[in-house]
């Protein structure tokens, strides 16, 4: 017989098999998943969970299918919260410190209390990569978000309102078109086959006989 | 940390490390490929296959599961709804909001269309989010779209559509061109080169990543831009039934709320199908990496409609799925692990063969290694063999895990497991449809006007095994094909009356088989209540 803990999904209680994770303990209980679910693998962000051990302070947040349950465990899944996405073009935006300024004046008001760092369902350190992008580092914010799923649980923590996860996106996206180097083999790549150069030879592997093509795969040489 | 019972073949793996990093295991040959799939692999199970009755694949064999949904009665019947007020109308309807719905949809935009997506989920929810490892792109000195068509040719067993897969490799670098410039952080040098490793059965160090979050950075980065457009994107909103004009074109599709179930009715001048893969099937009763709404759904709606099939009975099993713990069972362990050096490892300590086959060829080996051979390690919840991480940091230097697979540290970190010190537990997992609707190189089905498809729901790209990084690949390559001919075709189009007649004749065709059957379709989501599983 499988060990059985009691949960409390939105104040009610379950008793479910202790290896469940939040997710499926749900399911185990009766629930057919719509809202909250996911990848069901940690990268999509879609079943942000809060929860209390009975008896403990702390209140915690996690991804309902990277969690196990625990005993005792009072939970409430966050399947959607209201962040702030600013609409912007990327052709036209300039990598500078006044952008954030502009689409996102929140994030000076930030109060340094850290609960959004707390609150990360990846551990990352949100209030740091905020301080980033508030210096116009959007290159220190881009890799100290990297991680970052957009579950939305630090802007439910964040008295300030800020809309982390949207902020870091938008740093990212600066990051990766206007400050990261460019890349040379790419844009020849790229010249080369418009300009025709390798037209005859994938014409000629359109036309080879299949046992042709067989050998040539067999023998081919690869890269150490 | 692993409990006692594993702590003896652990031993084994530590003692032969420093021998097994030495090692550089001989490739298969053709024969012995061949000879292992035939004994291993499950596209090779005959019972688990079934010959489809009806539709434009009759006669032809495809997984049981989805023969059932295949052969499914619609939800809906043709007189039920009313398609002379439709709820929307655009020019371009997608289906699906993944990273070919999501491409399509920015190129459509691009090309002045009228462009909605709708998606069951969240824009986002899809494999393109959870692709850990990379994508192709033949964009260094040593190599060409040419040396790409063949390591994808041959690994695919020569069967995909030249022309389809001749527009993958040559769009390849332009791809991540396009990428770039929206923003997508790949992994550089200093000096900008690409940082690219191989995959299993490459012949070039051609995949760029970005982490092993490569498939995350794309998506989310092609969901801010169709955000930033202001795309409409209608969520929790299901296609149920494409809708056809008097013509027999594709023109729009019935909708569902998934939470409400109100019925809604799109009409576009032209559709795109990009509705992913079928994971979610669970064929065979494999556990899957897949995202929940990995049904198979474009398929069916395809099918159904009268479009055709190509290389459905071909799936794929990623040979890395984590076997251990039970908690992330079937979740995708990346091939990028692998790439970086870590090899594949038995019970007692032997490296059973070349860590960079091809998927189907690693997967049949290492059910092979579980099965005949009981060399597999016993999880508690089938076997497995390990995937040796900690040679990673030996190989690549102190660090190198939390540089370039994060998220693989992550997952296994949260149950006490850390892949720099300990190897892992694997066993294959249901991973991808390599088959799918019969397109031509504008993405436009072989015989449905109007009617488009993009990404996994895709078939005859790949032939019958992808290689890793192509799929990423191709979300983008056809995603981004399909959203500007799908928008060129509408300004040529004019809608004739709407009709669901084709329900209709389906249902006839169900009946006239002889076909006894209580399933709808298409499936949309698993069922996993515990009520279910009694």
């Amino acid at each position: 017989m499988e060990n059985m803990v009691n949960i409390f999904l939105f104040g009610k209680k379950y008793s479910v098999p202790e290896n469940l994770t939040i997710m499926t303990a749900m399911e185990y209980a009766g629930y057919q998943l719509v809202r909250g679910c996911g990848c069901r693998n940690g990268f999509c962000g879609a079943c942000a969970t809060i929860y209390r051990i009975k008896g403990e302070r702390e209140l915690k947040a996690c991804l309902a299918c990277q969690t196990k349950v625990e005993d005792n465990m009072y939970i409430a899944t966050l399947p959607f919260f209201p962040l702030v996405k600013q609409v912007y073009d990327m052709e036209t935006i300039k990598p500078t410190e006044a952008v954030m300024m502009q689409l996102y004046p929140e994030i000076y008001a930030c109060v340094g209390c850290n609960a959004c760092t707390k609150a990360c369902t990846q551990g990352l350190n949100v209030m740091q990569y905020i301080a980033y992008a508030q210096r116009g580092d959007f290159e220190k914010c881009a890799e100290e978000s990297f991680d970052c799923v957009m579950c939305g649980v630090c802007s439910s923590r964040c008295p300030a309102g800020i809309s982390h996860p949207q902020v870091a996106m938008l740093a990212r996206r600066i990051n990766g078109k206007y400050l990261a180097p460019g890349c040379d083999h790419l844009e020849n790549r790229v010249k080369e086959i418009k300009d025709g150069s390798f037209n005859e030879l994938i014409e000629a592997l359109m036309q080879k006989p299949v046992e042709e093509l067989k050998e040539l795969y067999n023998t081919r040489e690869i890269e150490k | 940390m692993y409990s006692e019972k594993f702590q003896k073949s652990l031993a084994a793996v530590e003692a032969a490390r420093e021998k097994n990093i030495a090692l550089e295991p001989e490739r298969m040959t053709a024969k012995q490929k061949e000879d292992l799939l035939a004994a291993y692999h499950p596209d090779y199970k005959a019972d688990q296959f079934e010959v489809l009755k009806i539709g434009p694949n009759k006669g032809e064999k495809v997984p049981t599961e989805l023969a059932e949904m295949l052969q499914a009665h619609s939800r809906i019947s043709a007189d039920s709804v009313d398609l002379s007020n439709p709820d929307y109308e655009t020019d371009v309807l997608i289906i699906g909001g993944g990273g070919a719905g999501s491409s399509a949809a920015i190129e459509a935009h691009e090309a002045g269309a009228d462009v909605m997506i709708v998606t069951k989920l969240r824009i986002g929810d899809a494999n393109t989010m959870m692709a850990e490892g990379g994508i192709q792109a033949a964009d260094k000195p040593n190599d060409s779209p040419a040396i790409h068509f063949v390591d994808a040719f041959g690994g695919g067993h020569f069967a995909a559509k030249r022309e389809l897969l001749s527009k993958l490799v040559c769009d390849a670098p332009e791809a991540i061109q396009w990428l770039s410039n929206l923003g997508v952080e790949f992994d550089k040098d200093a000096d900008g080169t690409m940082i690219t490793t191989h995959g299993g059965g490459t012949s070039r160090k051609r995949m760029h990543a970005a982490k092993d979050y490569s498939g995350a950075e794309i998506m989310r980065t092609l969901r801010d831009e169709v955000l930033n457009r202001n795309i409409p994107v209608i969520d929790f909103t299901a296609a149920i039934e494409l809708i056809m004009d008097e013509n027999g074109n594709a023109a729009g599709a019935v909708l569902m709320n998934m939470e409400t179930k109100e019925l809604l009715v799109a009409k576009a001048k032209t559709v795109i199908i990009a509705t992913g893969g079928a994971g979610r099937m669970h064929y065979q009763g494999f556990p899957t990496s897949n995202h929940y709404g990995a049904t198979a759904d474009g398929l069916v709606l395809g099918y159904r409609a009268g479009a055709k099939l190509l290389y459905a009975e071909t799936l794929q099993y990623h040979p890395t799925g984590a076997a251990f713990p039970e908690q992330i069972f079937g979740a995708l362990v990346t091939e990028k692990v692998r790439s970086l050096g870590a090899k594949l490892v038995n019970k007692n300590g032997e490296v059973f063969m070349h860590p960079l086959e091809t998927r189907d060829v690693t997967a049949a080996s290492v059910i092979r290694e579980c099965s005949d051979r009981g060399n597999g390690i016993d999880t508690g919840n089938g076997f497995g063999v390990w995937l040796d991480t900690p040679m990673i940091e030996k190989i690549g230097g102190e660090g190198t895990i939390m540089k370039r697979i994060p998220a693989m540290w992550r997952m296994f970190d949260k149950y006490g497991i850390d892949i720099r010190k300990e190897p892992i537990l694997i066993y294959p997992t249901l991973h991808y449809q390599n088959g799918g609707l019969d397109i031509t190189p504008d993405c436009m089905t072989t015989n449905i006007k109007n009617l488009f498809v993009a990404g996994e729901a895709v078939g005859g790209i790949h032939g019958k095994n992808r290689l890793m990084g192509n799929s990423l690949l191709d979300i983008i390559v056809f995603g981004r094909s399909a959203g500007k001919s799908a928008a060129k075709a509408a300004k040529d189009t004019t809608v004739g009356e709407l009709t669901l007649k084709h329900i209709e004749k389906f249902e006839n065709e169900i009946k006239e088989a002889g076909i006894e059957t209580s399933a709808v379709s298409p499936k949309l989501l698993p069922n996993y209540t515990k009520q279910n599983n009694i």
